[in-house]
């Protein structure tokens, strides 16, 4: 993937200034979080789910050497293959490598985060090998050579009128005149489109949402049943996903099933909740020939055991960018990374490094709605802090910065000081300001004058007011 | 309730000791009234939180020792920011964690801290007040002070008593103001971004005084207000719930 985190300020403006980006934004800031609260309140154990869910993962995350075996074991027992890949590197590797042997020309995917994050497509693409997403975002934002702006709505970025545009653009074998004006009858284009490329493909790729140990299975969670299409018709299918995807039995599974699509899209469940163990036996009326499973870690074990333990609970719903102030002023290219929003500002340091990063855990307003909406209660600010201490330890935020909270702890360390010296400064201040009580500009405060006026102090701080009080009431203070 | 009056630690807060005294001293005045008896402890300057999430933990650690050691005396630590008091409340006592000495210290401080005006209500069961303010308002609920101490409807409770006041509800009012600390200006556009909504809604409301707990949210908003040219004036609440609202309104001068 193109890392652009580094750039992350350059980011920001650029989304500000993107007037159709904007116009896309204003659904996230209502849909979601309507329809999120109103399936959450309908459900009385709601709460106690969230711990229960809690719970499972943190047993699992525990014991996660004995249940990957498990899994693997299982797995095994059902005729399939697990392929361990330490790095994305690795896991392009193992994916292109079972591509080839199979002969591959098409690969059709699911919807895969960790696909991304690995890179996957490009990997494909540039070894001759044609990847066809089938889920509809991300078809969309495969025609229009971007990444996913949002982990659960890739293409959420994206305006009706857009996608019409680019169906145009890119479906030219279809009539011109064709009525594209409702998005009941671009979903039907795209599903005649792909319908073709399901019938083609040589090998299919999904994602996972759940490995479960106890059984060997695989589970995914889509709304347009293009899973089940990816992973039935070639004679292949590959399962990526990452280490933390591990629950125990299927019981846990369906504990956190239970959360996923009321957090996400406020729906009960999703429609299609689709279970795969291993290849097609033969009683089976479909299903592939050979079944892999690429379990990736690229940083996660290095969590394990850290302050960032917490964040491997993590089940990708997505509530927490629905929820975010800034994922809502910017959306989820900004981020520059591959995980957007709160999850994506302490999950993309620990896979990418925080050096290329160090941006995403800063820019929070520590505001706590992504926490307080998160279904497997990851504090996830208390994370992004512990990323800022990281930073601040090995040097990496800007040298002002450092040295100006440097400078302020130094007085604030030393309160005769720190009485003095700000005694005087607000008493400048507040002469300087007392006649309009606010200053448009000042001299380095042009961050916050540069979108805002700076109220004026009232001249007097409170603890020299407070004093002079005292003693005209004859206490001593 | 105990038979001696309550005595309270007011940690003031650096912006308010900088920027706006007068929310200190309504603060007095409201917990005077409710029978405290008050000291402002002179060691004080901050509670540490811009280096503690500046990633500056040594500092951090450092100004919290000297808080917590100024404030032990006190039956309680009042202060009138749900900022300041989370972090004291919630952060000093994961701060210390490590520290053997110090985390019992931090703890036991924590349990004697509060926000001024859940402590008002929660803890001196303060079920109104006695003061006068003719006009709509609209109050903001601050991010600290709603998720991590739960201060939604306290505000609003003592509001209700104020004779002549009306509260007209703010869309999104749980919703961040986009201040964040140092983030407004080490992020300045991404906080313009957010703030632009918050004041786009306070004009909605169509008060015409708003109202939040916490200055520096108070000064983000205010800022942006005045910037902008309307004409909502802004308070902390604990001048309006003290009847002190004699000075002028935050970012206001002498002249208007």
């Amino acid at each position: 993937m193109n890392l652009t985190a580094d750039r992350f300020k350059d980011n920001v403006r650029v989304a500000l200034d993107d007037d159709q980006l904007q116009r896309a934004l204003t659904h996230v800031r209502s849909n979601f979080i309507e329809k999120r609260a109103k399936s959450v309140a309908a459900l009385p154990e709601f709460e106690a789910l969230r711990e229960a869910a809690r719970a499972v993962k943190d047993h699992a995350l525990a014991h996660l050497d004995l249940y990957l075996e498990a899994y693997e074991t299982r797995v095994a027992e059902s005729g399939g293959h697990v392929h361990y890949a330490e790095t994305a590197s690795d896991a392009r590797d193992v994916i292109l490598d079972i591509c080839r042997k199979a002969g591959a020309r098409t690969v059709t995917k699911g919807k895969s985060m960790i696909a991304e994050e690995v890179d996957l497509n490009n990997h494909l693409e540039a070894h001759g090998i044609e990847p066809v997403e089938t889920d509809l975002g991300e078809y969309i934002i495969q025609l229009r050579g971007e990444v996913p702006s949002h982990i659960i709505a890739p293409a959420v970025h994206v305006n009706q009128d857009q996608v019409e545009s680019d169906f145009r653009r890119v479906h030219t074998h279809l009539a011109a005149d064709r009525d594209l004006t409702e998005p009941t009858s671009l979903l039907a284009e795209a599903r005649g489109i792909l319908r073709d490329r399901f019938l083609a493909a040589d090998v299919g790729i999904t994602g996972a949402n759940f490995l479960v140990a106890e059984t060997g299975t695989s589970i995914i969670v889509t709304n347009e049943g293009n899973g089940d299409l990816t992973q039935i018709l070639p004679r292949i299918h590959i399962v990526i996903a990452s280490i933390e995807k591990i629950v125990p039995t299927l019981e846990d599974a369906t504990t956190i099933l239970r959360l996923l699509a009321r957090s996400a899209t406020g729906q009960d469940m999703s429609v299609y909740t689709t279970l795969s163990t291993g290849p097609r036996r033969p009683d089976d009326p479909d299903g592939p020939d050979e079944y892999h499973v690429v379990i990736l870690d690229n940083g996660r074990t290095a969590m394990l055991g850290t302050e960032f333990q917490d964040m491997l609970r993590c089940i990708r719903c997505g509530a927490c960018m629905n929820h975010c102030p800034v994922y809502h002023a910017v959306g989820g290219h900004a981020y520059g990374a591959t995980y957007p929003g709160p999850m994506g500002q302490v999950l993309d340091p620990a896979i990418f490094g925080l050096k290329a990063t160090h941006d995403l855990p800063n820019a929070s307003t520590f505001c706590g709605r992504c926490e307080s909406v998160c279904p497997m209660k990851i504090p996830l600010p208390k994370m992004m802090r512990h990323w800022r201490d990281k930073e601040f330890e090995r040097g990496l935020s800007p040298a002002p910065q450092r040295w100006g909270i440097r400078a302020w702890a130094f007085f604030a360390r030393r309160p005769a000081l720190y009485r003095f010296a700000t005694g005087l400064m607000i008493r400048a201040l507040g002469n300087l300001g007392s006649d309009r009580g606010r200053f448009r500009m000042l001299p380095l405060a042009g961050g916050w004058t540069a979108h805002r006026d700076l109220p004026a102090p009232e001249g007097r701080t409170f603890m020299n007011a407070y004093r002079a009080r005292a003693k005209s009431k004859g206490r001593k203070t | 309730m105990t038979l001696t009056p309550p005595h309270v630690g007011l940690f003031v807060t650096c912006l308010v000791d900088l920027f706006r005294p007068s929310v200190g001293f309504a603060a007095i005045k409201l917990l005077e009234e409710a029978g405290c008896t008050i000291d402002v402890p002179a060691s004080q300057t901050c509670c540490g939180q811009p280096a503690y999430n500046s990633g500056d933990s040594a500092d951090a650690r450092a100004i919290a020792k000297s808080v917590i050691e100024a404030f032990e005396p006190y039956d309680y630590v009042v202060a009138p920011s749900g900022s300041c008091a989370g972090m004291l409340k919630k952060h000093y006592p994961a701060l210390l964690a490590d520290d053997a000495q110090w985390r019992p210290r931090a703890e036991r401080l924590a349990a004697h801290t509060f926000e001024l005006v859940s402590f008002l209500t929660d803890v001196l069961g303060v079920t109104s007040v006695t003061a006068q303010h003719d006009g709509t308002v609209t109050y903001h609920d601050s991010c600290s002070g709603l998720r991590e101490l739960g201060i939604q409807a306290q505000p609003r409770q003592l509001l209700g008593s104020v004779d002549g006041l009306q509260l007209l509800e703010l869309k999104n009012a749980d919703v961040c103001c986009g201040f964040g600390g140092t983030f407004c200006v080490k992020y300045p556009d991404l906080s313009n971004a957010i703030v632009e909504r918050k004041t786009a809604d306070i004009a909605d409301s169509g008060a015409e005084t708003l109202l939040a707990g916490d200055l520096g949210c108070l000064m983000n908003m205010a800022g942006k207000l005045k910037r902008e040219g309307r004409a909502t004036k802004s308070r902390h609440v604990a001048e309006v719930l003290a009847g002190m609202t004699d000075v002028p309104a935050i970012g206001e001068g002498v002249s208007e």
